[in-house]
């Protein structure tokens, strides 16, 4: 059991900076999830911290430790891969007991530890397979089972979930939920795939082109991005951006994205009073644009003119794509809205649920 | 649709079928004239199948070549293993454990496959001699780093075409880069190990050249011994060709035991999909 510190940590490759200045500390038995696009930098702080890439600047501590010169072996730590590189030569009881064997521990020890490991996994049938032998979703599991059995006081995972289909995929995420619950360790998983750290995280980090940009829960990250990026990245559809110019009004502060102008509903307008004229980008999540028939009752709605693009039936809700203007959005509606394709369409903004960035800083202004 | 595809099959078959016959008939001459009398050898006479089936040239050509085949095994068994030993472990430095200038080193490495034989004779021999080190070690030796450039490349490419995150599971699983190699990569190299020593095996039983230089009277691999079986005045061709057979043998029979290893994927299944 320990938590895990990334203290002013930097990686170059060559010229390349990978990571600038990253700073994460990792509560004991937290669940943290690294999520960003490809490239980012996420997977190559991982393998920092397992000591497979070495650390250009900074510090890595393990508990306590710092682990900067620590070989990997001796980090206490084990890894699931994204390709679970597991040994092909050796059945599933001897990919697991592989670690243990090296490591001198007893016969007796080993074969408890695998065959608890592979109780908890389900895998207790396939001990004598070989890798070849197993499906997908059954080598995933072969994959953890063998970092389980070291019984490292933190796991770490690299995309572990991205080669299996959408169904497995949403099982092995719970399963793997479940399986930090039930080992009361330090997780830290990365994805981009930022459904799966919504999902599994308690809290997640969200980097991009190497820098941190918001370190949060879940929740907080959706409610209250702390940039543009951040606000794109988490939610799916994502957020609706619109080019806009706060405007004051008397007492009133309105949005005008030229095509539109939305009012700012009093009890939040605050902080915009002093920026009339300021250049701004509008941000309103699709699940907070109504079908006006649908709307929920006591919102401070805002009417706004557009014409459906295309709809896309869901089953337990539809997709608009609107457009207004030179902006087009989408908006989660109602399913049962009846709105069609080229149907000029008046659409609420629940103006209770907006966000407001910096054009230039892409910074929240709230 | 269906019979075009197999008409055009046929075509396809009656060149293959032809050339393959052409390619093979040295070797039904040397099969039928090693089962002739001596009486029979004619060059009038050379297509027509023998009139008997009698071993007896095979007997004579046994007598005759079997110190020297022992010789040649006692020379290929050592050198196709070591080599193929050797280019293991180059291979898996060079590919996994990149050292500063590797990537020079295996360019240097593979310019020793285009050396010809003929172009190192005299400074070889001279090299042996001053070293001490002479017949059948000497020629094992030999084969041993002539074999280094071709074995060393196929390995490393098998290993490099295995991923990295193979190699660092069993790192972060404690194994250091020896025991990386024991435990993971000599076990999944059964396919490549097959085909370096058919190779290596083929390449130092078929050598004449080294052969020749290296060794004197007593240690003859089969191939010196057998051009040596010809006299000078009259060659007994039918115990000549019984004797080309026996010199044949092992490789053929070398290749039809591991020659299944040759396309067997190991490796399948220890990755995604």
């Amino acid at each position: 059991m320990a938590s895990v510190t990334y203290k002013n940590v930097i990686k170059r490759f060559g010229e390349l900076e990978i990571i600038k200045n990253l700073n994460i500390h990792v509560e004991d038995k937290e669940f943290l999830v690294l999520v960003g696009p490809s490239g980012c930098g996420k997977t190559t702080a991982l393998r920092l911290l397992a000591g497979l890439e070495e650390i250009t600047d900074g510090e890595i501590l393990i508990g306590d430790r710092v682990v900067n010169d620590v070989a990997p072996k001796d980090r206490d730590i084990a890894m699931v891969f994204q390709s679970y590189a597991l040994y092909p030569h050796l059945s599933v009881y001897d990919n697991m007991a592989f670690g243990l064997k090296l490591r001198k521990t007893p016969k007796e020890e080993i074969k408890r530890r695998v065959n608890e490991a592979a109780e908890i996994l389900g895998i207790t049938d396939l001990l004598q397979r070989k890798p070849r032998q197993l499906s997908g979703g059954q080598r995933q599991r072969v994959a953890v089972g063998r970092a389980i059995v070291r019984e490292p006081k933190v796991f770490l995972f690299d995309e572990p979930l991205s080669n299996l289909d959408a169904k497995l995929r949403v099982q092995m995420r719970a399963e793997i939920s479940k399986l930090h619950q039930r080992l009361q360790t330090t997780f830290i998983y990365v994805t981009h795939d930022q459904t799966e750290a919504m999902t599994m995280a308690s809290r997640i980090a969200v980097i991009n082109k190497g820098i941190l940009q918001q370190l949060d829960t879940p929740q907080n990250l959706y409610d209250r991005p702390n940039n543009l990026f951040v606000a794109g990245f988490i939610g799916s559809p994502a957020m609706n951006f619109f080019s806009a110019k706060l405007a004051k009004s008397g007492d009133k502060v309105y949005v005008d994205a030229e095509d539109f102008k939305v009012q700012i509903p009093d009890a939040l307008a605050g902080p915009y009073k002093s920026m009339d004229g300021r250049k701004v980008v509008f941000g309103i999540r699709p699940e907070n644009i109504h079908d006006p028939e649908f709307a929920p009752p006591n919102i401070h709605g805002e009417r706004v003119e557009t014409k459906v693009d295309v709809t896309e039936l869901m089953g337990n809700e539809t997709f608009l794509y609107l457009v207004a203007g030179k902006n087009t959005f989408i908006a989660r509606v109602d399913p049962r809205s009846r709105r069609r394709v080229g149907d000029a369409a008046q659409v609420i903004f629940d103006m209770d649920k907006f966000h407001i960035f910096d054009a230039n800083t892409e910074e929240a202004i709230r | 649709m269906r019979t075009k595809l197999r008409l055009g099959k046929y075509w396809l078959y009656i060149p293959l079928v032809l050339m393959a016959v052409f390619y093979l008939l040295p070797m039904y001459v040397m099969l039928v004239t090693g089962f002739k009398s001596f009486e029979e050898i004619d060059l009038k006479t050379m297509w027509a199948l023998p009139r008997g089936i009698a071993f007896i040239n095979y007997i004579e050509a046994w007598t005759k070549l079997s110190p020297s085949l022992l010789n040649s095994f006692m020379m290929v068994i050592p050198a196709a293993l070591i080599s193929s030993a050797l280019g293991s472990l180059n291979g898996f430095v060079l590919a996994k454990w990149k050292f500063r200038g590797a990537d020079v080193i295996f360019p240097f490495i593979l310019f020793g496959m285009f050396i010809p034989y003929q172009s190192i004779l005299i400074p070889l021999v001279q090299f042996m001699n001053a070293m001490g080190i002479t017949g059948l070690p000497g020629l094992a030796l030999a084969h041993i780093i002539y074999g280094i450039p071709i074995t060393t490349l196929t390995f490393r490419n098998y290993y490099a075409s295995l991923p990295q995150e193979l190699l660092e599971a069993a790192k972060m699983d404690g194994a250091d880069m020896l025991g990386i190699y024991r435990y993971i990569l000599l076990p999944i190299s059964l396919p490549s190990f097959v085909v370096v020593l058919i190779w290596q095996f083929t390449s130092a039983w078929n050598d004449f050249l080294f052969a020749v230089v290296l060794t004197g009277n007593e240690e003859w691999p089969i191939t010196v011994a057998l051009n040596n079986m010809a006299g000078s005045q009259i060659i007994a061709w039918n115990v000549q060709m019984a004797g080309s057979l026996l010199a044949a043998l092992p490789t053929l029979l070398v290749y039809i035991f591991l020659g299944r290893y040759f396309l067997r994927g190991l490796l399948a299944g220890s990755l995604k999909g």
